[in-house]
């Protein structure tokens, strides 16, 4: 084997440009040198418009690139797409599935497209079955199946035959951390035990961590490009544990630090505080001490982004507010006591209780299927209860609705905004929608537009905007009636580090002012934000209280889960094995 | 080794696309509704709702002549199936009922009518609303034999007085002896049902695969082109076939419409408009990717020239010189042409023979734009 056969995809200056009406052409590449070696996991790491997707696209042979070479497993991409497209398999960011089709069905139709014999089936589906845990629901249609399990079965349809290269898009956006572990485990071990090359894109930096060799891009350009180790050796020295002397919660000590020009980032971590420093040195603050800590790849990422950013983004996105008149922080104002929600025969939401006062930020987390959305849609009274209260901001939503929807706000999953008109005209729409006349109406939209920093793009459609200003014109949106209540449904799927910092800072903010904040994430890390979280599963409350006293509860021998990933694992598995225990014994 | 990827087709693979579109358009209850549900509703809103045939039609007659002959040509109308008739006596009358859309049509006879009628220089003025130009003209037809009957009676019973009658009138339709418009309405639905079948089923199927980012995954895969075509084209080929009979059957059984040419020929004939068809469909979704957007164009494109500018329901002998300039480059025209001939009139090879030739250009002209239009490149 010689040197050039050593790398199974080789870039060299790939440059790829997408023309655009009436705009000048974006630069989704450019100038990308890349290699990736037989037999490894590599991954494909950057904020939003990164281009990421593009350079898994350019590899599959399903885009040309506009200058530079191509290499994948000794074939030029440009010219021989299809005899690469034979030898690989690729997951792209939706799975690819048919909905309409059973998980048997998906997975004939792959087999028999990669022409795949009898016999090899039945060695190879056992193996699937084995690996997804699928077997139970082959007649079920895909449409059905929960993310996680879409996601396995996306994967499953990539492997019915032995490919020489995978590539994954993305493959964990929008799955909780169960699905997410388990994927991994799968893929890491068919790199490990068959030698498998697989090419990942992706925004979870522990995942990156994962891999034998991490390309960083932004804007089309490669910032970094080495293994793990390499990149986080950047970070040494520059990485501490910060704690509060006095009772100072993490995230009131996280949103101080990150304002200052000489923090590079801080986000809450295990009740302390993580913190990236320009200098080695620890800084010198009252009441606040600084532990040295080791790197982790996130924190030589930011490192990165910085240099590539003059300022610190999140500083920027506190938001401006008007103190309001009612500050009493130990007002109720989210009621729920024995919430049912049932579908048929299927129960959705098992009696359900909880209380959120003023002021507080609280986060409902669980996996894939496990209530979150149907309880959320409940306490915004998008969807009636089948029993049980639900008081929100004094008002009764069993009979009161319109009158508790004056003081929300509400943020849905997917972009729910007007794509097709301007930035301005979407949120003078929403303004009239929420009442707001003339002046009134002006100065809220000024203040959307300042804080959410879109007076660039006031013109531009919302369609056409990135990924992370949708988000925030999404925000900016239902808070222009200034609610009492935020309810945001998965703000930060697919957002990048720098994106969720600054969203977190902006909620902080809110919350700080009197603003109630609800929110799901799938990001364990980010319930650190929270003050109070809910764990959900299969319908049921299976934990609630501060971000602490949940850890605390799925440690053992009195130690703490060591992070929230953990915990909520944790939680979540030991009650599904009392479950199953419980069927046994029945 | 070759740059090209040498394009070879797989049964296999074409056997397992077919059955994965024929699955989803069974599970789809709103393609079976369009596939089969809607033909049979057209069928029975073609054959008996929407009928040309004029019977019963309120008409006018004014006669200020109180002679037996005159009297006589007045009761013909009386006993005409096609009319109801209100009798006045003065014009004036009748004309604002005829403002007032009462009556259709008004038939006048001057005071002095017979004894015109004797020096043969007897005349009938017969006004008719001509807002609806061919119902107007099927009335006028009806009026004509209604007189030219009284007028053919006097001739035999030998009453006449010295002359023969001063009007002699025999009018035959042709091919429609019975006139009867689902005759040609039938024909007119297959082109319909056919069309709909093909061009707005299909003009869903390649922009869906965009829209919900499967063509991606399975553009990694050893498919080409090719196949991918023939398996969304081959599932709503079943489903026109499927059309095809229901419209055949019900000509026969239900409306009794007459197959004077081949019945091979017209189910021939049939699939290849079928595949024309199917073919625009699927060019206007690949060409655009967007569901909403195709069925749109797909409905403008194909179903409403089928509709208007195929001589189904206007004649294209008495349209605008540029409506027919267009509707000579539409092949539903042709198709209609040949339908209609071979159920009414009988195989004619030389008018088949071009309409064929023309629907084969049509196809291949498609199918290579199809090609054109689907590679296997996201960009």
């Amino acid at each position: 084997m010689n040197a050039a056969d050593d790398f199974i995809v080789r870039g060299d200056n790939l440059t790829k440009r997408f023309e655009r009406p009436k705009l000048d052409p974006v630069t989704a590449l450019n100038r990308v040198s890349f290699g990736a070696r037989p037999g490894a996991l590599i991954a494909l790491v950057g904020p939003d418009g990164a281009g990421k997707t593009t350079l898994l696209r350019l590899t599959a042979g399903l885009m040309r690139a506009d200058e530079g070479t191509l290499t994948v497993l000794g074939l030029d991409a440009a010219k021989q797409p299809q005899a690469i497209q034979d030898r690989i398999s690729y997951m792209p960011q939706r799975f690819g599935l048919y909905e309409d089709l059973s998980v048997q069905e998906n997975l004939d139709l792959y087999a028999d497209l990669h022409g795949v014999g009898p016999e090899q089936r039945a060695e190879r589906y056992p193996r699937l079955m084995e690996m997804t845990a699928l077997a139970p629901f082959l007649d079920r249609l895909a449409g059905k199946l929960s993310g996680g399990m879409k996601q396995k079965l996306g994967l499953a349809c990539t492997l019915v035959r032995s490919p020489e290269l995978l590539l994954l898009d993305e493959p964990t956006v929008g799955v909780d951390p169960l699905s997410r572990r388990e994927l991994w485990d799968i893929v890491s071990g068919l790199v490990e035990n068959e030698g498998l090359s697989v090419i990942v894109s992706t925004s979870y930096m522990d995942e990156a961590e994962r891999c034998a060799h991490v390309v960083v891009l932004h804007e089309g350009n490669v910032l970094a490009n080495g293994t793990p180790k390499e990149l986080m050796s950047r970070a040494t020295g520059h990485s501490f544990l910060a704690m509060s002397q006095r009772e100072t919660p993490a995230r009131k000590l996280q949103a101080d630090l990150i304002d200052r020009p000489d923090v590079i980032d801080a986000v809450p971590h295990g009740g302390q505080v993580r913190v990236v420093l320009g200098d080695r040195e620890p800084l010198s603050l009252q009441d606040v001490t600084f532990e040295p800590t080791p790197p982790i790849l996130e924190d030589s990422l930011m490192m990165l982004l910085r240099h590539k950013t003059d300022e610190q983004p999140a500083a920027n996105a506190a938001l401006e507010l008007s103190k309001k008149a009612s500050q009493d922080h130990s007002e109720v104002v989210i009621e729920v006591h024995d919430l049912v929600r049932k579908f048929g025969d299927f129960t959705a939401v098992n009696r359900t209780s909880f209380e959120v006062k003023r002021g507080e930020v609280f986060g409902l987390l669980g996996p894939n299927g496990a209530g979150k959305t149907t309880t959320f849609r409940m306490l915004c009274g998008l969807l009636p209860a089948t029993s049980g209260t639900l008081k929100v901001a004094g008002a009764d939503l069993r009979r009161a609705r319109a009158e508790a929807r004056q003081n929300i706000g509400y943020v849905a999953q997917k972009f729910s905004l007007y794509g097709d008109i301007s930035v301005l005209e979407n949120l003078q729409f929403f303004a009239g929608a929420y009442g707001l006349r003339n002046s009134r109406a002006a100065q809220r939209i000024e203040w959307a537009l300042d804080n959410f920093e879109l007076k660039e793009r006031v013109t531009s459609t919302a369609g056409s905007l990135p990924g992370g200003f949708q988000r925030r014109l999404a925000m900016a949106a239902a808070l222009l009636h200034e609610p009492a209540i935020v309810f945001l449904d998965e703000p930060t799927s697919g957002a990048d580090p720098l994106a969720r910092r600054e969203f977190w800072r902006r909620i902080g903010s809110l919350a700080d002012h009197g603003t109630t904040i609800v929110v799901t994430t799938h990001f364990m890390e980010e319930a650190e934000y929270c003050d109070r979280i809910m764990i959900q599963d299969a319908g049921t409350m299976l934990a609630i209280g501060t971000p602490e006293e949940v850890r605390r509860q799925a440690g053992s021998g009195g130690e703490p889960a060591h992070s929230m990933e953990d915990a909520f694992i944790g939680i979540v598995e030991q009650a599904r094995e009392r479950a199953q225990r419980q069927d046994h014994a029945a | 080794m070759s740059d090209v990827h040498p394009p070879r087709l797989s049964w296999r693979r074409l056997r397992a696309l077919t059955v994965k579109e024929t699955r989803q358009l069974l599970r789809d209850k709103s393609n079976l509704m369009v596939g089969l549900f809607l033909p049979f509703v057209l069928i029975l809103v073609f054959g008996y709702g929407l009928s040309f045939d004029i019977t019963n039609a309120p008409v006018a007659i004014v006669s200020q002549d109180t002679s037996p002959t005159a009297k006589d040509v007045v009761s013909g109308f009386h006993l005409s199936p096609y009319f109801t008739v209100t009798q006045l006596n003065s014009m004036a009358e009748a004309q604002s009922l005829m403002r007032a859309g009462k009556v259709e049509a008004i038939v006048y006879l001057q005071s002095d009518f017979s004894r015109r009628l004797a020096a043969s220089d007897a005349t009938i003025q017969v006004l008719v609303n001509g807002v609806d130009a061919n119902r107007a003209r099927v009335l006028e037809g009806f009026a004509q034999g209604a007189i030219a009957q009284w007028s053919n009676k006097r001739a035999v019973s030998g009453a006449s007085m010295a002359p023969a009658p001063a009007v002699r009138l025999e009018t035959r339709l042709w091919f429609n002896e019975a006139n009867t418009s689902t005759h040609f309405l039938v024909p007119g639905l297959i082109v319909l049902i056919m069309t709909l079948n093909g061009a707005l089923l299909t003009s869903l199927v390649m922009a869906r695969e965009w829209e919900r980012g499967t063509l991606e995954s399975l553009f990694v895969t050893p498919i080409n082109t090719g196949e991918l075509i023939a398996s969304k084209l081959i599932p709503y080929f079943g489903v026109g076939l499927a059309g095809l009979t229901m419209c055949l059957l019900a000509g026969k059984f239900m409306f009794f419409v007459p197959i004077r040419g081949s019945l091979l020929l017209i189910v021939l004939i049939s699939m290849l408009y079928l595949l024309v068809s199917l073919s625009l469909g699927l060019l206007i979704s690949a060409a655009t990717k967007n569901q909403f957007l195709a069925s749109q164009i797909a409905l403008i494109t194909s179903f409403l020239p089928a509709l208007m500018l195929s001589g189904f329901i206007f004649d294209l002998r008495s349209v605008p010189a540029i409506v027919r300039a267009i509707s000579t480059v539409l092949p539903p025209t042709y198709y209609v042409e040949a339908l209609q001939t071979l159920f009414l009139a009988g195989n004619v090879p030389g008018l088949l023979i071009k309409d064929t030739a023309v629907l084969l250009t049509a196809a291949v002209v498609l199918f290579v734009l199809i090609r054109i239009n689907t590679k296997k490149q996201l960009v």
